[in-house]
Formats: C-alpha cells, sequence, structure tokens
C-alpha cells in the first residue's frame, strides 16, 4: 500500500504538466499559448502551496498522521510550477531579456510580489533533504519553512493583482490560505491565551 | 440576410470555411518544433496562407499584415457579459439571440428614432475593414470586420449643435448573458466617444467578419470598433446610442479610474499602473512586437488630439 500511494501522488502531481504538453501537441492552448501556459502554471503553484499549508491541518484535525510524508513532496511540486511559472516568463514572454525583466520586477507591484514569492521558497527547497533538515536543526529548519506562508500570501497578493477586474478567484485563494493560517495562528495563540489567564486569575504577576 | 455581398471579393476569394480550422495543425506544428523557434512566417505558405482572410490593401483604412484566423478572431476574446475568461465568449453565447434587434438612438438628434436593425442598416453600403485590434492586456489580432462608418449613420439622424459626445450601450439580458450575473461590472455596459471621434472615418459600427456576419461572441449582431483605442471601447450588442452634451460614463472607467481613461487611445508611453504598454503580443506570434502610437493610425486621428496632455487624458 505504501510503496504505491507516494509515487501515485507523484504521478497525479505530474499530470497538470502532462496536460499541458498534450493540449500543446493538440493545438488546445488557445490563441494565445504563452499566456495560458503562463496562468495554468501559476495557478498551480497557488494550488500546491495551498495543498502543502493544509497537510497539517488536516493532519492535526484528523488524525491521519500518514499525511505528513506528503507535506515535502507537494511544496517540492509547488516550487517545481513556481519555476516553470517563472521560466515561462523568462523564456517565453520575455525572451530573456534582462532589461525588461529587470524592469517588470521593480516597476511592476504584482511582479515584485511574485517574484518574491518565489525567491522565497528558494531555500525552502534546497533544505528539504532529510540529511539537510538534520544538520541544520529540527527547531530552526522548523523556523526557516515558516517562509512558505509569506511565498504563499505573496502568490495570492500576485494573482489578486494582476486581474483585471474579476477578483473572485484570487480571492477564494485568499480565503482558503486565511483559514489555514487562522488555524496556525489559533494554534499559537490558544496555549499562551490560557496560561495567560491562569497567570491572571491564579497567583499575581511575579513581575 | 444582413450582410449584402460586398463589391469587389470575388467569392473564389473567400476561404472556404474548413480552412479556418488549420489553427490547430499550427499548433501543433509550433509545438512539435519546440516552441519557440517556429513562428507563422518560418512555416510554407500551404499551412498558414489557407486559413486566412486574404491579405492585402484593399481601402485606405485597411492594413495589409497578415489577418488573424476565425477560429483566433472567434474563440480569443473579452465579452464580460459571457464571462471572464476569453474562452468563455465563444463557449457561453450559444443562448444569446441577435435577433430580432432594435437600436434606440436619440439625445441630442432630429432624428430620434428606434430602428430596427434592417432598417438602421439599409441605407449604408457594407465594406470590409482590415483593423489591428490592441487589447489593454497586451494582446492584439488583425481582423476582418465588415461594416460601415459611424459617421453615416451620425449624418442621417443630424445631431444638434449640443451634441458633443456619443454614449453607447449594450444590451441588458442576464438570462442570455451568464456574465450579467455576476457583479465583475456594473451593468449595462456603457463606452462613449467624443463626437469628433465618432465621426473620424476610421470609425465603423460592425456587423460583421471574415465575411459573415458577426458571431455571438464578438458583439452580435452591431458593434462599434474604433482601431486606435484599446479594445474594450469597442462596446458590443450595442441597442442606444445617445447624442449628448457631456462626457458620458464608461464602463472601465467607471470600475477603476486610475487604470482605464474615457479616451484609452493606444499608446506605448503611458503604462497601465500595473503593467507595460510597450509591448504586444500579435496572437500568433512568437515574439512580441512593439506597441505603436495611436495602434499605428496615428496619421489619421492625432490631430484629433493635438494639445492634449495624453498622460492626463490617458
Amino acid at each position: 500500500m505504501k510503496s504505491v500511494v507516494k509515487p501515485g501522488v507523484f504521478v497525479l502531481a505530474l499530470s497538470p504538466l502532462a496536460l499541458l504538453a498534450w493540449q500543446g501537441l493538440n493545438g488546445e492552448l488557445s490563441a494565445n499559448p504563452i499566456d495560458y501556459i503562463t496562468d495554468e502554471t501559476g495557478t498551480w503553484t497557488l494550488r500546491f502551496l495551498t495543498l502543502t499549508l493544509a497537510i497539517t491541518p488536516f493532519r492535526k484535525i484528523t488524525g491521519w498522521s500518514v499525511l505528513a510524508r506528503f507535506r515535502r513532496m507537494l511544496g517540492l511540486f509547488a516550487f517545481f510550477y513556481g519555476m516553470l511559472h517563472f521560466t515561462t516568463y523568462v523564456y517565453l514572454d520575455k525572451f530573456f531579456s534582462i532589461d525588461e525583466i529587470v524592469a517588470d520586477i521593480a516597476k511592476r507591484p504584482f511582479i515584485t510580489v511574485g517574484f518574491a514569492a518565489l525567491v522565497l521558497m528558494i531555500p525552502l527547497a534546497a533544505t528539504s533533504a532529510d540529511r539537510i533538515a538534520k544538520w541544520i536543526g529540527g527547531k530552526r529548519w522548523r523556523l526557516l519553512h515558516r517562509l512558505v506562508y509569506l511565498t504563499a500570501l505573496g502568490g495570492v497578493i500576485h494573482y489578486l493583482w494582476l486581474v483585471k477586474a474579476d477578483q473572485q478567484r484570487p480571492l477564494a485563494y485568499g480565503a482558503i490560505l486565511a483559514l489555514l493560517l487562522g488555524y496556525r495562528l489559533w494554534n499559537f495563540l490558544k496555549p499562551r491565551l490560557v496560561r495567560l489567564r491562569l497567570r491572571l486569575n491564579g497567583e499575581a504577576s511575579p513581575v | 440576410m444582413l450582410i449584402k455581398k460586398p463589391d469587389g471579393v470575388k467569392s473564389s476569394e473567400i476561404t472556404p470555411e474548413r480552412h479556418y480550422i488549420n489553427r490547430r495543425e499550427f499548433i501543433r506544428t509550433a509545438s512539435l518544433a519546440g516552441i519557440g523557434l517556429t513562428t507563422a512566417s518560418f512555416l510554407p505558405e500551404a499551412l498558414v496562407g489557407q486559413d486566412r482572410w486574404p491579405r492585402g490593401k484593399k481601402g485606405p483604412y485597411d492594413t495589409d499584415e497578415e489577418v488573424n484566423s476565425f477560429k483566433e478572431i472567434t474563440t480569443y476574446n473579452n465579452f464580460y457579459e459571457f464571462g471572464t475568461d476569453k474562452g468563455d465568449p465563444a463557449e457561453y453565447s450559444g443562448r444569446f439571440k441577435p435577433k430580432p434587434w432594435t437600436v434606440r438612438i436619440d439625445g441630442e438628434v432630429k432624428r430620434a428614432a428606434t430602428f430596427n436593425l434592417e432598417d438602421l442598416l439599409k441605407p449604408h453600403k457594407l465594406e470590409d475593414r482590415i483593423y489591428r485590434m490592441r487589447c489593454v492586456e497586451g494582446w492584439s489580432m488583425v481582423i476582418p470586420w465588415r461594416g460601415f462608418p459611424l459617421a453615416d449613420l451620425i449624418k442621417r439622424v443630424e445631431p444638434t449643435s449640443r451634441a458633443k459626445f456619443v454614449a453607447f450601450e449594450t444590451v441588458y439580458r442576464p438570462e442570455e448573458m451568464p456574465g450579467q450575473k455576476s457583479d465583475v461590472l456594473g451593468w449595462p455596459y456603457v463606452e462613449g466617444l467624443r463626437l469628433d471621434e465618432a465621426l473620424n472615418p476610421l470609425t465603423i459600427l460592425s456587423v460583421g467578419l471574415y465575411g459573415k456576419e458577426l458571431p455571438n461572441q464578438n458583439g452580435a449582431p452591431l458593434r462599434l470598433v474604433v482601431p486606435w483605442k484599446y479594445g474594450f471601447k469597442g462596446i458590443k450588442s450595442i441597442v442606444k446610442i445617445r447624442f449628448v452634451e457631456k462626457q458620458p460614463p464608461t464602463t472601465w472607467n467607471l470600475s477603476a479610474p486610475d487604470e482605464y481613461g474615457f479616451y484609452s487611445n493606444v499608446n506605448p508611453d503611458v503604462d497601465h499602473p500595473r503593467w507595460s504598454q510597450k509591448s504586444e503580443r500579435r496572437i500568433g506570434e512568437f515574439f512580441k512586437r512593439k506597441t505603436l502610437p495611436f495602434n499605428g493610425y496615428a496619421d489619421q486621428v492625432a490631430h484629433l488630439y493635438a494639445g492634449m496632455d495624453l498622460r492626463k487624458y490617458f
């Protein structure tokens, strides 16, 4: 069972790319294939980021600890699609025109945010291997990997700022992200609030 | 039949419909060859030439650039009344009924009336105009419209001396236009031109493209085409034309006033606040091309804006 599920998820995670390739071969990338590929890879980056961030809350709520084993793979796929998205932009959209790309990143807030979100994923992808994580130390590693919150936030803002008028989809991602991050915030605050209340009710503050 | 047979185009010159589908072949070839090096211009004429409206200047206002395929023009465009994706208009406009159709013309005119579309069109000779179309989003096409100069209609209805602007309105039919059920824009869609812009010979009312009646997704049965302005100025499925004294409200300007001005002339030097307008991707081409002031129609229209600060009046 174990040996089947993980490769299965891996193949499934590659299917959006396979679909793009298939559509390319069949001329179904719309009349504007470069924009279409950019949109699709960007959307899948956001989807994988959301899935990655959903693992921990889902695991805690359901108690299915087995889910944790998929978190890294999904996170790396978010990075993979993010890189495809960026490559599409650099190669197909701008055709390696460094001047234009630098100007875009500096001048256009939605590109600035999107680029920053991608850059923030690099250290996470680079430190995803078990041996590196061990070498860094669990506590520091976890702290570092909280950068993914910023990446996801940046991704949603990037999407929100690029649409012309229809904010429904970026806002939907924003709502899901708010839920996933809100869960973490609540988990972070709850024990502290309990402690604070105990302190206020019980002994007087020592300070 | 709204569309009369045009003069000067022999039926042998009109491309058989089955060839419009060739777009698929092109993309497949492009994908196989590795996107990037293959553009239409590298392909043998046999592959790209057939499905196109014959290239070439027939009238003084035509461009002789390569015309986009019927499929490109009719499956990739914005018409938010049918949804916000560029494939939505083709997909969700099937239930729309462009016949029968009436157009109300009123305001500062001597001959205000409600016209049946047939009566509206009757005195006008339809002609083909091959125009560039530049979308504010940064892509463009070359489209063979069929229509007549708006100026001819304006002269017919005799605006009064107080008419300074022309206001247009799209039909509001949420049952047939699913996009109108969402509040992504204010409905009905409204647009406007200054009277001298409306009278410019480039400005046409279109009832067809590629020699056929306008497909629903492209604004059937009657739409505006103003080729030196961003595409959204070309209001579709028009039911009202009103002559007014003051500059009328326009939908995209109401939606985001800092991003879309009343004039919205194509201008590579005035960026959209969120993206550059310096270049554009011509649908079907790989490399972006430079965007031209007034979309390449400066000779015909720049004088309309003499002395105006085009950064202020964007």
